[in-house]
């Protein structure tokens, strides 16, 4: 239940390939859950497109959605990042609340 | 005559030799830690901090908790507590500033007994005492109010960490401290709830195993190292009154209130028992 909004990287590099992971403190709401307190159905709320960009070019981007849990961890594997490469990671939700986070390769 | 004579002769024997109110925490200590030992053979002692992961026949478990430890969720969680420690109070001072050593490498300690208080006292009460010292409110109503009690858990979880792989040392010498290791202690061998269980049935003589299906059993030994800790099953930072309360409901028992005596009490007794382990607080658990 992070109130902040954070968006955390991390990159491991072993033989050419790197595993980037990123965990976002996000909500991640159907729109199905019930609050206990109001009775109510709380209003959906989950991100919905994830990028990440090498040096400025895009290298991956994905449709996340309700099926994703609170506070997602996504990884993917990058070949022949080298160290020192600038990685940028973007998300944008439904609600339009969107944020970035950059990091360099190791 | 001399029949009665023998009588009171071996009646003031056993007068003399009753065991009956005095404690001893470090006999205590020897038996608690020694028993695990035995039952667990192959565990190194150190491991226990690592929670049931460590037990023979755990390995799905184990495997599952190494890969989400590469990057733990609780991570969120313990960058707020980062920065609710780090923020200065309006008056400029920090948390830093209520605790020996700029709050470094002292975690292990706690709980402590208060000689001045005559009351077992946590790192959650010092952190609002702070707080109260230096004229900002403190976290209150942690009963009920989920985002205060995880706010706190977030901060004592920080606090913790900056003692992590400190080796836990309680001072028990004192007869105020004695007697509540000894509430404690009652506490955690006493059956209770309608399932009927003591604290010692699940964590001791069921350790290891898995109960009802997919609820594995945790030895009581290395049980508060990893506190505050975040569970799967929560996804939150939480405090160990929080668990204690948790544990009750499981039970069928009435929880007692957080920050209650009873609670201090045998959190006091717990970590006592886990005497000489790491801290690897927070860490992320089932």
């Amino acid at each position: 239940m992070a109130t902040d909004k954070q968006t955390k990287i991390r990159t491991k590099t072993q033989d050419g390939v790197t595993d980037v992971l990123v965990l976002v403190s996000h909500p991640m709401e159907t729109g199905l859950r019930v609050d206990p307190k109001t009775k109510e159905k709380v209003p959906p709320h989950f991100i919905q497109k994830m990028s990440f960009f090498l040096d400025g070019k895009e290298v991956a981007s994905s449709d996340l959605g309700t099926a994703v849990a609170k506070d997602p961890l996504i990884g993917i594997k990058l070949k022949g990042a080298k160290p020192g490469a600038k990685l940028k990671v973007t998300w944008s939700d439904n609600k339009g609340e969107s944020a970035s986070e950059e990091t360099t390769i190791s | 005559m001399k029949k009665i004579f023998l009588f009171m002769v071996v009646l003031g024997v056993f007068a003399a030799t009753s065991p009956a109110a005095m404690a001893d925490p470090t006999t205590d200590l020897k038996n608690f830690q020694s028993y695990f030992k035995k039952k667990f053979p192959t565990v190194p002692f150190d491991e226990y901090a690592n929670g049931f992961y460590v037990l023979p026949g755990m390995g799905t478990y184990r495997e599952q908790w190494m890969l989400y430890n590469e990057f733990p969720p609780l991570e969120l969680g313990l960058a707020i507590g980062k920065k609710i420690w780090e923020t200065p109070f309006k008056n400029d001072k920090t948390f830093a500033s209520c605790f020996k050593n700029g709050g470094k490498n002292i975690a292990q300690g706690y709980p402590y007994w208060d000689e001045a208080t005559q009351k077992v006292r946590t790192a959650e009460m010092d952190l609002n005492d702070c707080l109260k010292k230096n004229g900002e409110p403190e976290f209150t109503d942690l009963d009920k109010d989920q985002n205060t009690r995880v706010r706190l858990a977030e901060l004592t979880a920080y606090f913790y960490s900056l003692s992590l792989g400190q080796r836990i040392k309680i001072d028990v010498s004192s007869l105020g401290a004695i007697k509540a290791y000894e509430e404690g202690k009652k506490y955690w061998w006493q059956r209770r709830g309608q399932l009927n269980f003591a604290c010692a049935n699940c964590h001791m003589d069921l350790a290891g195993k898995n109960f009802g299906g997919n609820q594995p059993l945790s030895a009581a030994l290395g049980h508060t190292t990893a506190w505050p800790a975040q569970r799967l099953e929560w996804g939150r930072i939480e405090t160990i009154h929080f668990r204690y309360m948790t544990c009750n409901s499981q039970i069928r028992a009435k929880s007692q209130k957080h920050g209650s005596e009873i609670y201090n009490n045998l959190q006091f007794y717990e970590t006592y028992m886990s005497s000489g382990l790491p801290l690897t607080a927070p860490a992320m658990r089932n």
